[in-house]
């Protein structure tokens, strides 16, 4: 006795020896695959959208964060990122071109094309190293308080940033960096910061024209710039001073940008470059003519999804860091 | 199959001759998108930073769909959906674009919750 009921369509659609979502099984899984990564960072993005909204009046806004381009000094915000955002999408461009070659089956086509997606790739991650090295560097400095807030500082006359050593004195002290063999327990600190607390404070008292920018963000959508009597105020509430950016302290800010900074794009930068890896092997492979000899260039189409998966993340990583 | 591409694309406004071409077409059109993105980042127009649509300014909704559109492309046009059978698409799309709509609901509304909680409550975090 048969208990299942079958219906044509299921002998002839899902009863097997059929691909009834006309792909194969390798791409299919490979597809499987980005959905779930696609889950993981929405689960990255969607956090740091938590946090943001948790503290939506003191974010930092990510264009007076990231300013610099390499070789070049001044205020220029966006565009290295645009710049990075365009090298990525160009390399999803040429491995498409990649893939079509595949199809045709001209195998020094796909050498070509794999060979600039690696390279794109490489200056991809790259720029992100640099970008890296930059916002943990810092720019200006700042100090914090007792309760974790950073405090920047403006020059009242322009209006600009003003940096540590613009107003910061130089005294007469001995600063030494504390280690963790003289400590009562095993704990060292992880940077010296150019300028003491004391250092800064003094400079601060002294320069009438430098005021304290804090991390409330007004109606103009500007971070609040105190007068001098309150500024003169709030710097007694400093605690240390800060200089770039690392997972505890932040000098741009909120601790938790730079902490979902590092996360997020290194996050992304590892797929990046475990998907420069895995180019390389691939345009090995087609160099040695492994898919010429197997008759199909299925391989560099499913590498090419991985490939473009990391493309279409960066796209909404640009948006939800740099962007919005 | 994997041979045949569709060539058309804004719903079939703009048809291409062969698949290399599509792949340049589409690139001009993402960069096109990313450059308005940059420009209206740099510039902030007012009109858009001051006026809100359901609590965000409308400047951060317009990067928003422009990030879906350009989204889009890279799955439709990169990524070949646009060849693949539509059952497979609709399994691949929907799942999670369901899944992160409810995850984004959720975590929002909670964190501006939390949010008005720092605010109104009696919880000091700036001290």
């Amino acid at each position: 006795m048969d208990a299942t009921v079958t219906t044509g369509t299921e002998e002839s659609v899902w009863g097997g020896g059929n691909k009834p979502l006309g792909a194969s099984y390798g791409k299919m899984m490979m597809w499987f695959f980005i959905v779930s990564d696609a889950l993981t960072f929405s689960g990255f993005l969607v956090s740091y959208g938590f946090s943001r909204f948790k503290f939506i009046d003191v974010w930092p806004i990510a264009d007076e964060v990231f300013t610099h381009v390499p070789f070049f000094h001044g205020n220029y915000p966006m565009y290295y990122v645009a710049f990075m955002t365009f090298i990525l999408i160009m390399s999803s461009v040429t491995m498409v071109l990649a893939v079509d070659a595949g199809h045709k089956m001209k195998q020094s086509k796909v050498v070509i094309y794999m060979f600039l997606t690696i390279i794109g790739g490489a200056i991809f991650v790259g720029s992100q190293a640099w970008e890296w090295a930059t916002f943990i560097k810092g720019d200006y400095g700042a100090v914090e308080t007792k309760g974790g807030r950073i405090l920047q500082f403006v020059d009242a006359e322009t209006g600009e940033r003003a940096a540590l050593a613009d107003f910061a004195k130089t005294l007469p002290e001995e600063r030494v960096k504390h280690v963790s063999s003289e400590g009562i327990w095993f704990q060292g600190e992880g940077y010296k910061t150019s300028y003491s607390l004391n250092e800064v404070v003094e400079g601060f008292k002294a320069t009438p024209n430098i005021l304290i920018r804090t991390e409330y963000v007004n109606e103009e959508g500007e971070k609040t710039v105190l007068d001098r009597k309150g500024s003169l105020e709030k710097i007694m509430e400093a605690t240390q001073v800060v200089e770039g950016a690392n997972l505890v302290h932040n000098e741009y800010g909120h601790r938790l940008f730079a902490d979902f900074f590092f996360f997020i794009t290194g996050f992304h930068g590892f797929h990046v470059f475990s998907g420069v890896v895995i180019n390389i092997i691939i345009f090995f492979n087609v160099i040695l003519g492994t898919y010429e000899r197997r008759g199909h260039y299925e391989m560099v189409e499913k590498v090419g999804l991985y490939w473009h998966f990391v493309d279409l993340v960066w796209v909404f990583v640009f948006t939800f860091f740099y962007l919005v | 199959m994997a041979h045949d591409h569709k060539l058309e694309i804004f719903r079939g406004l703009v048809k291409f001759k062969s698949n290399t071409q599509k792949i340049w077409g589409v690139l001009v059109f993402l960069t096109i998108i990313t450059a308005i993105e940059v420009a209206f980042g740099i510039i902030k127009p007012r009109a858009l930073t001051h006026s809100h649509f359901l609590g965000m300014k409308l400047l951060n909704w317009i990067f928003i769909v422009l990030t879906l559109v350009k989204a889009y492309y890279i799955a439709w046009d990169f990524m070949h959906l646009r060849d693949e059978k539509s059952s497979l698409r609709r399994a691949i799309v929907w799942t999670p674009i369901f899944l992160i709509c409810y995850l984004i609901f959720i975590l929002l509304f909670e964190a501006d919750y939390v949010y008005n909680v720092y605010k109104d409550g009696f919880i000091t975090w700036d001290f």
